[in-house]
């Protein structure tokens, strides 16, 4: 409903889906929300241009004479580095097995890339290492080589992991957000929130009287097993910076098509909401790290949901919304009130409001 | 979740929107007073269930929005000397100043630390008796207790790295400056729940009276807005100008009397400048010479400096309700929460930053 003026004049750029590009890094850089998209499109993609380069989805695809491999990798630089529900370490794991799983791909083998800052306990590198060990044998992957590198005190934040991950599709579906079609379902593993609320507050202090446990989790399984029984998913994604909203826009970008959810349907825990409301913060842009939707014809959403409930971390895996076509490429959410908002990726970072 | 759950119900709202309709018998215009309150609009688009004609305009309560130019000027100063430790409320840190924001100093290599509570401050201060620990003091009569207990504490304790760069501002000098514009479309008020929790409701009697205005403190859930919205059309349809409270469960008349008694201790009434309204008299609360050694504006000398507020922001004009923040050229354009104009546009409570995020055009 823009009205029309003339009595103000506008100057700079104009396209409102581009923001100004900034001159140095900022910490919204990494957020996973515009900027971030910003810094691909306008930075890594034109330098790094080739027909295997993807930018749209969490692993590569790499086509080789009678098969095909999935590879990603990903950094880790969570403070604390131990946190309710688990540490830098299982989480280092996690993430780079989720995002091999969220191709489709069955998650193999992995790299584990330390920076540690001069200093750190080595107890505490040890109680990482473990954890990492323990994560892989959780995902059935093995950590098949690594790198060591110390940094001079104060120039790293105790430590720093990178994972790259290799996985082998097993299965002919093309997994990808452009794969969705209009009248496919949105299925969504589990409640949200936890990961990010979890770290936040442990990364804060804030002592809540029922401590929110990151949900931090290797979710292949649960995407495997859909895949081994035959069931043609169209697109998965794990919901992690940026949280659910921001996962919904960017594959409703890429499809060109609308997606409508439904916020009653969305799980969230008593806590991790009383602590969104306390911080002001929408759950729905909170970082989870065990969490995916997937996308499919509503036609196996049946069985896949009663597929997804029989496992421990699909437990609370529920329908929550439906892709439409439409022009506008859009997210839209129908409120517990009834009425609908535009979700938007994320904007910034989520900062604690005043009052 | 309870206190919440039963005011985000589809039934009763469904139930409070028709009795609304029921009532309207002539276009109204209210404007709701906080910026929670703007951000609950927008999330829950609340302005789509209204009657066609009922209009609802966005007020000035957003405290992010209307801390002065020169007062971030100053913040953006102090965080940038090396021997400064500057703490805020998280969302000031991208509130634009003069040339730049918080979030810039910091990453220029400022320490700038984002706090949760202004008593959390008193602990930095104690950690770094070696460093001067400045805490940016802004906000409404809500913020204004926690922040007078900090500069109470600080003096208590003999914290003499401690102080505070104080911008507060208070709620009904800004509600008659708005009635007393020639440009003043309001014809009825949602009051500000929390402030009124503080300040409790006698301040608002003469307002009503004197303007002929229903005044309704009122909540933050969709619930609390539309029951706020159906008591003040009601009032308006009965010819009625009154303060009534649609927020009970929180707002006694008399108000919190121990927050204001620690207020008006260590604060006093001052005129303050509003970003983008101008200096309203008697509209802001200024440290009192008791606790002086405590007020960052006069321990620290300042550079002078000439406040330069971009051209095409119309954030003034939005905050008091004279434009929508779609009307403005800027909006979603030149104009987003990645590089703000103006304060509306950052915060969550921000009138323009709450239309760009969940409606992205009008409401």
């Amino acid at each position: 409903m823009k009205k029309a003026m003339t009595d103000f004049t506008v100057n700079g750029p104009t396209c409102p889906t581009s923001p100004k590009r900034k001159e140095t890094i900022q910490l919204a850089h990494g957020g996973g929300g515009k900027l971030t998209r910003q810094l691909i499109d306008e930075i890594f993609r034109p330098a790094f241009e080739n027909s295997e380069l993807e930018t749209d989805h969490d692993s590569a695809i790499l086509e080789f004479d009678g098969g095909s491999l999935a590879m990603t990798t990903d950094s880790y630089v969570v403070q604390p580095l131990i946190f309710p529900g688990g540490d830098i370490g299982s989480l280092a794991v996690n993430g780079t097995v989720n995002d091999l799983a969220m191709s489709g791909a069955r998650p193999l083998y992995l790299s584990a890339g330390f920076i540690l800052e001069e200093g750190l306990p080595l107890e505490t590198l040890q109680t990482v290492v473990n954890s990492m060990q323990e994560a892989a044998r959780q995902a059935e992957v093995k950590i098949v080589t690594g790198d060591t590198k110390v940094v001079p005190k104060g120039k790293c934040d105790g430590i720093f992991i990178n994972t790259a991950g290799v996985g082998r599709r097993e299965h002919s579906f093309n997994i990808h957000p452009a794969s969705v079609r209009s009248g496919d379902v949105v299925l969504l593993s589990g409640d949200i929130g936890r990961h990010g609320m979890a770290v936040m507050a442990a990364r804060e202090g804030l002592g809540f009287e029922n401590p929110i446990k990151s949900d931090c989790a290797p979710v292949s399984r649960l995407a495997l097993k859909l895949l081994d029984a035959g069931i043609e998913l169209h697109c998965l994604r794990d919901l992690t910076r940026g949280g659910l909203a921001t996962a919904l826009v960017e594959i409703a970008q890429t499809a060109s098509l609308s997606i409508r959810v439904e916020e009653k349907a969305i799980p969230v825990r008593e806590n991790v909401q009383g602590a969104c409301e306390i911080l002001g913060f929408d759950p729905l842009y909170v970082a989870n790290e065990g969490r995916f939707v997937a996308f499919l014809s509503a036609g196996g959403a049946d069985r896949a949901l009663e597929m997804m409930r029989d496992d421990p971390l699909g437990k609370e895996a529920r329908v929550i919304g439906r892709v439409e076509q439409s022009p506008e490429k859009s997210v839209v959410l129908t409120t517990r009130i009834g009425s609908t908002r535009l979700l938007d990726l994320l904007s910034g970072e989520q900062l604690p409001r005043i009052c | 979740m309870k206190f919440v759950d039963e005011y985000r119900d589809s039934e009763p709202v469904r139930k409070i929107t028709e009795a609304l309709a029921q009532i309207v018998s002539k276009p109204w215009t209210l404007m709701e007073v906080c910026g929670g309150q703007t951000h609950s609009i927008a999330k829950y688009g609340i302005q789509s269930l209204l009657p066609s004609g009922l209009t609802l305009l966005h007020g000035p309560g957003c405290p992010v929005c209307v801390t002065p130019l020169d007062s971030i000027d100053k913040a953006l100063q102090l965080a940038a000397r090396p021997e400064v430790i500057f703490c805020s409320f998280g969302d000031m840190l991208r509130v634009p100043g003069s040339e730049k924001d918080l979030l810039t100093v910091k990453a220029e290599g400022g320490d700038v630390r984002m706090l949760y509570s202004p008593m959390d401050a008193l602990q930095v201060a104690r950690d770094h008796p070696e460093k001067e620990v400045v805490f940016f003091a802004i906000g409404f009569e809500t913020t204004a207790p926690a922040n007078a207990m900090a500069i109470h504490q600080a003096k208590e304790e003999g914290l003499i790295n401690l102080s505070f760069l104080v911008s507060q501002v208070i709620v009904p000098p800004a509600m008659t400056s708005i009635l007393e514009s020639p440009a003043n479309r309001v014809q009825g008020f949602l009051a500000a729940g929390h402030v009124c929790t503080i300040m409790g409701l006698a301040e608002y009697e003469p307002i009503a009276e004197k303007f002929r205005v229903p005044i309704v403190a009122t909540g933050f859930e969709p619930l609390d807005i539309l029951q706020g919205i159906y008591l003040c059309v009601k009032q308006l349809e009965e010819g009625r100008a009154e303060v009534e409270n649609q927020y009970s469960r929180s707002v006694r008349h008399e108000g919190n009397a121990p927050a204001q008694e620690i207020m008006s201790n260590v604060f006093e009434i001052v005129s303050r400048e509003w970003r983008g309204i101008g200096a309203i008299p008697q509209s802001g609360l200024g440290v009192r010479e008791d606790y002086a050694a405590f007020d960052a504006e006069k321990k620290f000398s300042f550079k002078a400096c000439e406040p330069k507020p971009p051209s095409e922001c119309i954030s003034g004009l939005v905050l008091q309700g004279i434009k929508k923040p779609d009307e403005c050229p800027a909006f979603g354009a030149a104009c987003t929460p990645e590089s703000p104009l103006g304060a509306t546009m950052v915060s969550s409570e921000g009138a323009c930053a709450a239309y760009y995020r969940y409606q992205k055009t009008g409401l």
